[in-house]
């Protein structure tokens, strides 16, 4: 075992971890942050999307080890205090960008990368960085809409409508 | 996952000093690497993390207009990186955001994954890829799926690219998967033109070196008309068959030529 701290959603963390344990199982067993959600375990679905120094990882692919010392941001960090939505957070509500809501933390932390690194992209563009994250409610749809809209862009009518 | 011990040197000997142990393994991004040993599919005794090497991280131009790429960089850099294009290119299109952001290029060719990027970006290219001992020939170094001329415990420290003329990746997606089918790198140098096959080959990534005959007269996809390759020693599973990935070959290496002419 060996001791970590980090900062997750701006405040300190810390905890003794094995090395085999994973960023993902530190934040939900360790923290309590069960809004990072473990899909497929085979770093293939994106549920489990947050941000190490800014950066969208999968933390089920991720040591928690490896995160020593780094700034952490999760879906529960996305809201403020009160509650009240993040833009990102309320598109989705707005355009229905979610069915079950199981992809959704991975979905809104991938966008918030995107939309930090290209504050204006294209449908296209949000549809390629989503790669990563999969959605079974095939919600693709309204996801693509609800983050056109968050980046202030006018939604166009997109593909297969 | 069994458990295992963790290491995070800060400097390359601090590095190879940890590397010395028993059943030692070397951690790159992970991105492979944690998948396979939640499969238990590796039982290392101690993990050393490379992401904390100063001297590891970091892309220049060299002296000789190379690109000189530290070991740990990631895809995500190399992509974002100016000064070989046909290369950055290929960082972009490995995986999803989330995997270039951890994935590394140094783990990625120590891998040597049959249907991997970079080795076909390496091999074309006529890379050099340096370790903590010595400097190994891209022609020299793969050796096979998932085998390298790496010795037990050697660290790639950095990969220096020549940069062609013109040159270009061409990569026929696994959608699942996102990595080649099959994928071809095309690089035209002043003295003629190489070419390297991922994805296709049960011996991993290949020379199709007809090919590059062909290409070295004449820079066309015309010139690749009724060059075949054997579809035996290729790849053939639930994705294709060994004839598809042959046939696979030459359109995609046309398709690279085109694209890059």
């Amino acid at each position: 075992m060996s001791k970590i701290t980090m900062t997750v959603n701006g405040k300190a963390a810390s905890g003794d971890v094995e090395g085999r344990t994973l960023l993902s199982s530190f934040l939900r067993e360790d923290l309590f942050l069960t809004g990072t959600h473990i899909g497929c375990d085979t770093s293939q679905c994106g549920a489990c999307v947050v941000h190490v120094n800014g950066v969208a990882v999968k933390s089920c692919t991720m040591l928690a080890a490896e995160a020593d010392g780094a700034e952490i941001s999760t879906i529960e960090g996305q809201a403020a205090p009160d509650g009240t939505l993040n833009t990102i957070q309320q598109a989705f509500q707005d355009h229905h960008g979610l069915q079950c809501g199981f992809c959704t933390p991975g979905m809104v932390m991938s966008a918030a990368a995107l939309l930090k690194e290209n504050p204006k992209p294209t449908e296209a563009e949000v549809r390629h960085y989503l790669e990563g994250n999969i959605c079974r409610c095939t919600g693709y749809h309204n996801i693509v809409k609800a983050i056109l809209a968050a980046s202030g862009q006018e939604i166009p009518a997109i593909a297969a409508e | 996952m069994y458990n295992f011990e963790f290491e995070k040197p800060g400097t390359l000997a601090d590095a190879v000093a940890a590397m010395s142990a028993d059943e030692a393994q070397a951690l790159g991004g992970g991105q492979t690497l944690i998948p396979t040993l939640k499969q238990r599919l590796a039982s290392p005794s101690v993990l050393v993390s490379l992401s904390g090497i100063g001297e590891m991280q970091g892309i220049c131009m060299g002296d000789q207009g190379e690109m000189c790429i530290g070991g740990s960089s990631t895809h995500a850099s190399v992509a974002a990186a100016s000064g070989y294009r046909a290369l950055s290119a290929l960082a972009g299109q490995i995986g999803d955001p989330a995997v270039r952001a951890r994935g590394t290029i140094g783990g990625s060719l120590a891998n040597n994954d049959p249907s991997a990027c970079y080795p076909a970006a390496a091999l074309a290219s006529g890379a050099t890829i340096k370790t903590n001992a010595r400097e190994i020939a891209a022609d020299d170094y793969f050796e096979g799926m998932f085998a390298t001329a790496l010795d037990e415990g050697e660290i790639i420290t950095e990969v220096r690219f020549p940069v062609p003329e013109i040159a270009h990746y061409e990569k026929f997606v696994q959608p699942a998967s996102r990595f080649a089918l099959v994928g071809v790198f095309v690089a035209k140098f002043k003295d003629g033109v190489r070419v390297a096959v991922t994805g296709a080959s049960e011996e991993g990534v290949f020379r199709w070196s007809e090919a590059e005959a062909a290409l070295s007269a004449n820079f066309a996809a015309e010139a690749l008309d009724g060059l075949t390759v054997d579809a035996e020693g290729m790849i053939g599973d639930l994705h294709g068959s060994k004839e598809y990935r042959a046939h696979l070959v030459n359109v995609i290496t046309k398709r690279a030529v085109k694209a890059a002419a």
